[in-house]
């Protein structure tokens, strides 16, 4: 039996429905990440785990222990959310201390585990702060510790990094998971940033329009998408639409260019239908002596410097491709107009089935 | 720009004017009790008037008994309509806007049609009773304020997150609503505490139609009898009605120093 079962679960708003039929289980000591765009459902399920939703169907259970019935107050979920939610008129020390305080805990008792959270995220110093005196990602540093104080069962976190600059939210979330691996603490984690959930998840959970489009390990999610939606959604990627020429050998055609698929096309596809086929931009290059044994012939339409990679779009047929190359001190970007050939393994070419 | 900067101060001077010279008038006025001289006579008449003191004192327990059972009403009111009934707030606040359309005179009527000694629920049967009435009567007056400066000072916190961190690590509705919210609120319960407590001490219809010995009704009673009293006695009460807005200024600056929203 897993740690966190999610069955059958189904929310309604009114006429809307937005989680249909989403199963899950998750393992102790577990990190999963819920990613999705905006309305997506990935928040109202947290929500429904934390107990501030009620299901329209299906049951939550932790440890074998039904939630349905339960509070949430009675429900030992600690939660950390987007707006940090540090109570305004208590310290430090005293955010940290509050659900201690509700759980009967002695004061010296109290006082040793909020010093021992205070030191997990290293602003001991600051416990006689008020929330006001401190930056987003100290406020949020606190909120964690107050959330894991009183060692929940599961530990929600929705959209925690979303209000922080680029650069505490790297960190933090680095310090997300290095604390979450030595408590052991399961741990759901919503949010919108792929490389949020792709650095620091042992299974991401991609969610599209209420259903969960694909649940895998993040290099399975990257590197094997499962549905267009996926592909699209996780990182940047070209989908080609290509003809089929011959099923049983596997060829293709990308405007006039034939290529051959390692994947098998499948028995339903016939000569002369179009597949969708996914090419990440990582996986061409059109440098000198680059392997690979596939090759396109195309223009080049646009050039892009960002600094470490050169993102380049190349027109084949009616596609455009993008692909990104290393930056080289001696190599200059390939200019527009250029007709340049790209090259890549054939079975990094996926075949979109839905 | 010179001009344009005297004419201004003119007009403030003007402005000022209107309402500072009756007002050092019936200071002077309430000061010629003694002939020839300027003297606190007045002020020293009215303190020692037993019946200043007990009406005095009846108004500050009402006051402060108002401000209590006032305070339970409508924190929890503002809190649960922001937090579950948003869609109710404009009939809220409709409601609580009520006293200020309808005049004291007719609410004290419907009040003692609704629960004179010979009906279902007889407050003015008692004195306890009506002093009960009176109390709720003050309530309903100072809602328009209270319910506005609670529902302000709740607009600055986010409610709905601050309860739900709150539930998540175990507090009940009791614990949110007194360690979470109130103290937040404060600010805002403390302003209409205070604006509650002017309209208490100086309100004259609802203690005279239900015959209760509060503060407006004795303000009346020496302004139709005596001469230098009543100017003496409007000067007090304006100097505690200035201390209420000083104390409520006190406060709201106490509150831009207070801990606020990330």
């Amino acid at each position: 039996m897993s740690f966190l079962e999610l069955s059958g679960i189904q929310k309604s708003f009114g006429p809307v429905q937005v989680v249909k039929d989403f199963d899950m289980t998750i393992e102790k000591g577990e990190f999963v990440s819920f990613l999705g765009p905006s309305g997506c459902g990935k928040t109202t399920i947290l929500r429904m785990v934390a107990g501030f939703e009620t299901p329209s169907a299906g049951t939550v259970v932790i440890n074998g222990r039904n939630q349905n019935e339960l509070k949430p107050n009675q429900r030992n979920i600690g939660m950390v959310f987007q707006a940090y939610a540090l109570f305004p008129n208590m310290t430090v020390h005293d955010n940290v201390a509050f659900g201690l305080k509700i759980a009967g805990m002695e004061k010296s008792a109290i006082d040793a585990r909020v010093k021992e959270m205070l030191g997990l995220i290293h602003l001991g110093h600051l416990a006689d702060r008020f929330p006001y005196q401190m930056s987003g990602g100290q406020q949020q540093r606190v909120a964690l510790a107050r959330a894991l104080a009183p060692k929940p069962q599961v530990l929600l976190l929705d959209e925690p990094l979303s209000a922080l600059d680029a650069k505490i939210r790297v960190s933090l979330r680095e310090e997300i998971r290095m604390i979450q691996q030595q408590l052991g603490i399961t741990t759901v984690f919503v949010t919108h940033d792929q490389e949020e959930a792709l650095s620091i998840s042992d299974r991401i959970v991609v969610m599209n329009s209420g259903r969960a489009d694909q649940i895998g390990t993040p290099f399975d999610i990257y590197n094997k998408p499962a549905t267009r939606f996926v592909a699209s959604f996780v990182g940047t990627l070209n989908l080609i639409e290509a003809k089929v020429v011959d099923p049983a050998t596997n060829r293709i055609v990308i405007g006039d260019q034939g290529i051959t698929l390692r994947e098998p096309l499948g028995s339903t596809v016939k000569a002369g239908d179009t597949v969708s086929l996914a090419l990440r931009p990582e996986a061409g290059s059109i440098a000198e002596g680059a392997k690979g044994d596939t090759a396109l012939t195309g223009e080049v339409v646009s050039s892009n410097f960002l600094g470490s990679v050169i993102r380049t779009r190349m027109k084949v047929g009616d596609a455009v491709i993008s692909f990104d190359m290393f930056n080289a001190p001696g190599r200059s970007p390939p200019a527009v107009g250029e007709v340049s050939t790209l090259r890549f393994t054939a079975s990094d070419l996926l075949i979109i089935r839905e | 720009m010179k001009t344009q900067k005297i004419g201004a101060w003119i007009a403030v001077l003007f402005g000022a004017s209107y309402f500072i010279v009756p007002l050092i008038a019936t200071f002077e006025f309430s000061l010629r009790m003694r002939r020839g001289e300027y003297s606190f006579d007045a002020y020293r008449s009215v303190f020692s008037d037993i019946q200043f003191r007990e009406s005095f004192s009846y108004s500050i327990m009402m006051a402060i008994l108002t401000i209590i059972f006032g305070v339970l009403l409508v924190v929890p009111t503002a809190y649960w309509v922001r937090l579950r009934l948003p869609q109710m707030r404009p009939v809220v606040e409709f409601i609580t806007l009520m006293p200020l359309v309808i005049p004291a005179i007719v609410i004290v009527f419907g009040y003692l049609r609704l629960y004179n000694s010979s009906s279902y629920i007889p407050f003015t049967g008692s004195a306890r009773g009506t002093d009960m009435l009176l109390m709720f009567s003050f309530m309903t007056l100072s809602l328009p304020y209270m319910y506005r400066s609670v529902d302000t000072a709740m607009r600055t916190i986010d409610v709905g997150t601050l309860t739900e961190a709150a539930q998540s690590l175990g507090a009940s509705w009791p614990t949110i609503m007194f360690k979470c919210i109130f103290p937040n609120v404060m600010s805002g319960v403390l302003s209409g505490a205070f604006i509650t407590f002017a309209i208490v001490i100086g309100e004259f219809t609802m203690p005279s139609l239900l015959n209760r010995p509060a503060f407006g009704p004795y303000l009346q009673l020496i302004g139709a009898n005596r001469a230098y009293e009543p100017p003496a006695l409007a000067i007090i009460a304006f100097a505690i009605t200035w201390g209420c807005m000083a104390l409520l200024q006190l406060v709201s600056r106490f509150s831009k120093s207070a801990p606020s929203k990330p």
